[in-house]
């Protein structure tokens, strides 16, 4: 669909996982915001409090080899500064700044700056700082990923390269607004004794803040129900985070990049995509919350882990011999 | 007042006269930085020294851990060549490279120099950089030398020398132009009154020289020929360099791996299947290009390339094999080259240049290894090198050990005393020592970007001016016309060595 310009595999991966990661270390920043700010208003321990933020990430397995407990100076130091640790903002950032790097002949070069800006502050203050400036620490790396995300949009073409951005930027999304609904609900939920009481409204306003959802969810639902919080972070049609409007994105962009109509496949990927978007175009909150909330996050998450795998096949990692008799076909 | 303390300490200043007073090209300059503000200048070159940090104007170190980026130092006082001098450059510049092209072209076929005995054959059996692959290839517009990067240095008898060629994959013109852009953002006033020549066209022109030697079949179907820059990637020490010019010109940067060679030709792996690459414009050294025809443990290259090359199927730039005559013993003769080829005199001269492998030669920089700079035939970056005057006699003597050894890897030449420009140092001004890589272009036709790149020895004394060991660039202006100056240029060298020590 892009006109001529042709974009190297190795170019639309680099492209394709700078954006993700700069999305990762955004939603990172967001929750250990969210969870300091939590603190204040309930009495739990520690452990109860941070290990779920380690096990939202993914990564419990290293954190527990690295750190012996997850209190808040642990927890805060592995997800923000490890340099050990791949999926702490730290790392994010400075993967990020190396895609960036390797593609600044693609992107524009005010995206670079700005990569490369963020990159640049938390290197310079890769040291925990001092509690009371903890909280603008995550505000601006929230803010730059903003910035980046609007300068992309602002400055690069809307071609390929671009919609390789989005994909990227838009899978991760998708993820981790399904990890942090799943954990906290695993959390939340068997606490029945909680539910009605302000300490419940307290933590699923956490969840909802999360993923900057809270006002959002306001103006539509009013009063915080679990149900209501599903339908909103999975299912909802307009909030930018949700599971569904993050694929319905994916899914454009795909297409814009094959040039496949909408509906149809010509890729594996395109394939799998199409499949989770009719899944979350048709489904119920009802359903899902019958099957069980976490077995169906857990399908889901494997799903996009698919499409992930299905893209690096379809467009990064193709062996030229293969692409060769692959073009050849098609020109036929 | 920066320039209060300034000396000359007798070296020959690019900005002031032996007597102290401002050359002619450089009066409005100096009355500008005198007009400046207390502490101005320290705070616009702290503003440069932020803004390539920002830019992520970068160079990779080797031998530090992967992915470290320092900042090339960048000063601000510009260096100014004035229009008659440089239009003297620029013509000596054109006569050399015509000639080291037909050289090349020469030794890959028939080798009528060596058959007429101007250059004596063992000196090319004996080259390392020779590469019997190459036989017989013929370059579109037989063109070698496309991007050469040649190294200048004046003496303190005033003159200008050729000091390297730099044919095989010269470095720095992004800085070039980066330098120059930086002294418009951080510095606008110091261009009042003056016109210094743009060199914002460059990557233009390289796309232009580039496009040129594609291969003819490549224009066929009415468009334009696909250009890419061949990178060894991003841990590269040049890679801002390669993405630089890549988007510049809007072309694409790929590595090995994102090329295949099938069916002869080269292709690209793309999202949407293979695309055709016409020309490769490489920054990686020959013995990496191709593990089928060159080192075959490399993995950076592209298995095939050079019998596409051979084929005609896809142009490379530079041509493989120009590296014979970046061979410091080459060198040597290259104003011999000049005379058979072109049947002039040489305009540049070279720095006079002892072969170790002759018997007198050898014995003359054996005595003299306290007075002379020693340098291995076959390395660049300043390495393998001794300066003899700041060398310690266990050097000497370890390099007497090798000279011995392998007198044809050693070649000497007297220690130069480069000329100085003044540089910030703290809070005023002192001389330090400069060269200057003009980069010349040669596609249908040869061009000279007017200026070029500025090294400069930033510590006291140092008259080593590459980037990996202490130097830093300065932006050069190369000054549209000339008001009255003085006309030392071009003069004929003063430079007394040992004995008269050409290549003959």
């Amino acid at each position: 669909m892009t006109g001529d310009a042709p974009l190297l595999s190795r170019v639309a991966d680099s492209v394709y996982w700078m954006a993700r990661y700069i999305e990762r270390a955004e939603n990172v920043a967001r929750f250990i915001g969210v969870n300091l700010n939590l603190q204040f208003d309930l009495q739990l321990d520690a452990e109860r409090q941070w290990q779920p933020l380690i096990d939202t990430s993914g990564d419990t397995e290293v954190f527990k080899e690295r750190y012996r407990t997850a209190n808040q100076n642990n927890v805060i130091e592995f997800l923000t500064y490890d340099a050990e640790n791949p999926n702490s903002i730290f790392s994010c950032l400075r993967t990020a700044r190396e895609d960036a790097r390797s593609v600044r002949e693609t992107i524009s070069s005010e995206m670079w700056e700005q990569i490369n800006g963020m990159y640049l502050r938390i290197q310079a203050n890769n040291q925990m700082p001092e509690r009371e400036s903890l909280p603008e620490v995550f505000r601006s790396i929230r803010l730059g990923s903003h910035l980046f995300q609007g300068i992309t949009d602002a400055t690069m073409t809307h071609s390929e390269a671009w919609h390789f951005a989005r994909l990227g930027r838009k899978l991760e999304r998708a993820d981790k607004t399904s990890r942090i609904l799943d954990v906290k609900y695993f959390m939340l939920l068997p606490s029945l004794k909680d539910v009605g009481t302000p300490y419940d409204d307290i933590h699923w306003s956490a969840v909802l803040k999360s993923v900057s959802g809270f006002e959002m969810y306001r103006k539509k639902f009013g009063r915080l129900h679990p149900r209501d919080i599903v339908d909103f972070l999975v299912l909802d049609r307009e909030f930018p985070r949700s599971l569904h409007y993050c694929i319905r994105n994916a899914d454009e962009s795909l297409h814009a990049i094959t040039g496949t109509p909408m509906g149809a496949f010509q890729w594996p990927s395109e394939r799998l995509t199409g499949l989770l978007r009719a899944e979350l175009d048709f489904t119920s909150v009802e359903q899902m919350l019958r099957d069980g909330l976490h077995g169906h996050l857990d399908v889901l998450q494997a799903k996009m882990n698919a499409i992930d795998a299905g893209l690096s096949e379809d467009f990064f990692a193709r062996a030229p011999e293969e692409i060769a008799s692959a073009t050849a076909k098609s020109s036929v | 007042m920066p320039f209060a303390q300034y000396q000359t300490d007798g070296f020959y200043d690019e900005m002031f006269d032996p007597q102290g007073a401002a050359r002619a090209e450089a009066r409005l300059l100096l009355e500008t930085v005198e007009s400046l503000d207390e502490g101005q200048l320290q705070r616009c070159q702290r503003a440069a020294e932020r803004l390539l940090l920002q830019l992520g104007v970068t160079f990779n170190v080797y031998g530090d851990s992967a992915g470290t980026e320092r900042i090339f130092p960048f000063d601000l006082i510009p260096r100014i060549v004035h229009a008659g001098e440089w239009s003297w450059i620029e013509r000596g510049l054109k006569q050399r490279i015509r000639a080291l092209n037909e050289f090349i072209d020469d030794i890959y076929h028939d080798q009528k120099i060596l058959k007429d005995k101007v250059i004596p054959e063992e000196v090319i059996r004996s080259a390392i950089f020779y590469r019997p692959q190459c036989v017989g290839i013929n370059p579109p517009r037989r063109v070698w030398c496309h991007i050469t990067g040649t190294d200048l240095v004046r003496h303190g008898d005033g003159q200008v020398y050729v000091l390297e060629d730099n044919l095989r994959v010269p470095s720095g013109v992004s800085y070039v132009l980066e330098n120059r852009d930086l002294m418009k953002r951080t510095f606008p006033q110091i261009f009042e009154g003056l016109h210094v020549r743009p060199v914002d066209d460059y990557p233009s022109k390289l796309l232009e020289t580039l496009e040129a030697i594609a291969p003819p079949s490549s224009w066929q179907k009415s468009q334009k020929p696909t250009v890419v820059l061949l990178t060894p990637g991003m841990y590269n020490s040049a890679y801002f360099e390669h993405s630089f010019l890549a988007q510049k010109m809007g072309i694409q940067l790929v590595e090995g791996r994102d090329l295949a060679v099938l069916d002869g030709a080269v292709w690209m792996r793309t999202t949407k299947g293979l695309r055709k690459v016409d020309v490769i414009y490489r920054r990686i050294d020959d013995d990496f290009l191709d593990p089928q025809a060159f080192r075959p443990d490399s993995l950076l290259g592209v298995p095939g390339l050079v019998e596409a090359y051979r084929a005609g199927n896809v142009a490379l730039a530079n041509a493989p094999g120009n590296g014979v005559a970046d061979d410091k013993v080459v060198y040597a003769y290259v104003p011999d080259m000049i005379r058979y080829y072109e049947g002039e005199d040489p305009i540049l001269p070279n720095v006079p240049t002892f072969l170790c492998w002759r018997d007198q030669d050898r014995q003359h920089v054996l005595q003299n290894l306290d007075k002379l700079v020693v340098k291995s035939a076959n390395e660049a970056g300043g390495y393998g090198m001794l300066v003899g005057p700041h060398s310690t006699a266990g050097e000497r003597e370890e390099f007497a050990g090798r000279i011995q050894a392998r007198p044809r890897d050693y070649i000497a030449q007297p220690t130069l005393a480069l000329s100085r420009v003044p540089t910030l140092v703290e809070d005023h001004l002192e001389g330090r020592h400069v060269d200057l890589r003009p980069y010349i272009l040669y596609g249908q036709e040869i061009q000279v970007l007017p200026g070029g790149l500025t090294r400069v020895a930033l510590r006291k004394g140092s008259l080593v001016v590459n980037s990996s060991q202490g130097g830093g660039s300065k932006d050069t202006w190369v000054l549209a016309d000339d008001g009255p100056h003085d006309a030392s240029f071009g003069s004929q060298s003063q430079m007394q060595s040992g004995r008269p020590a050409g290549a003959r």
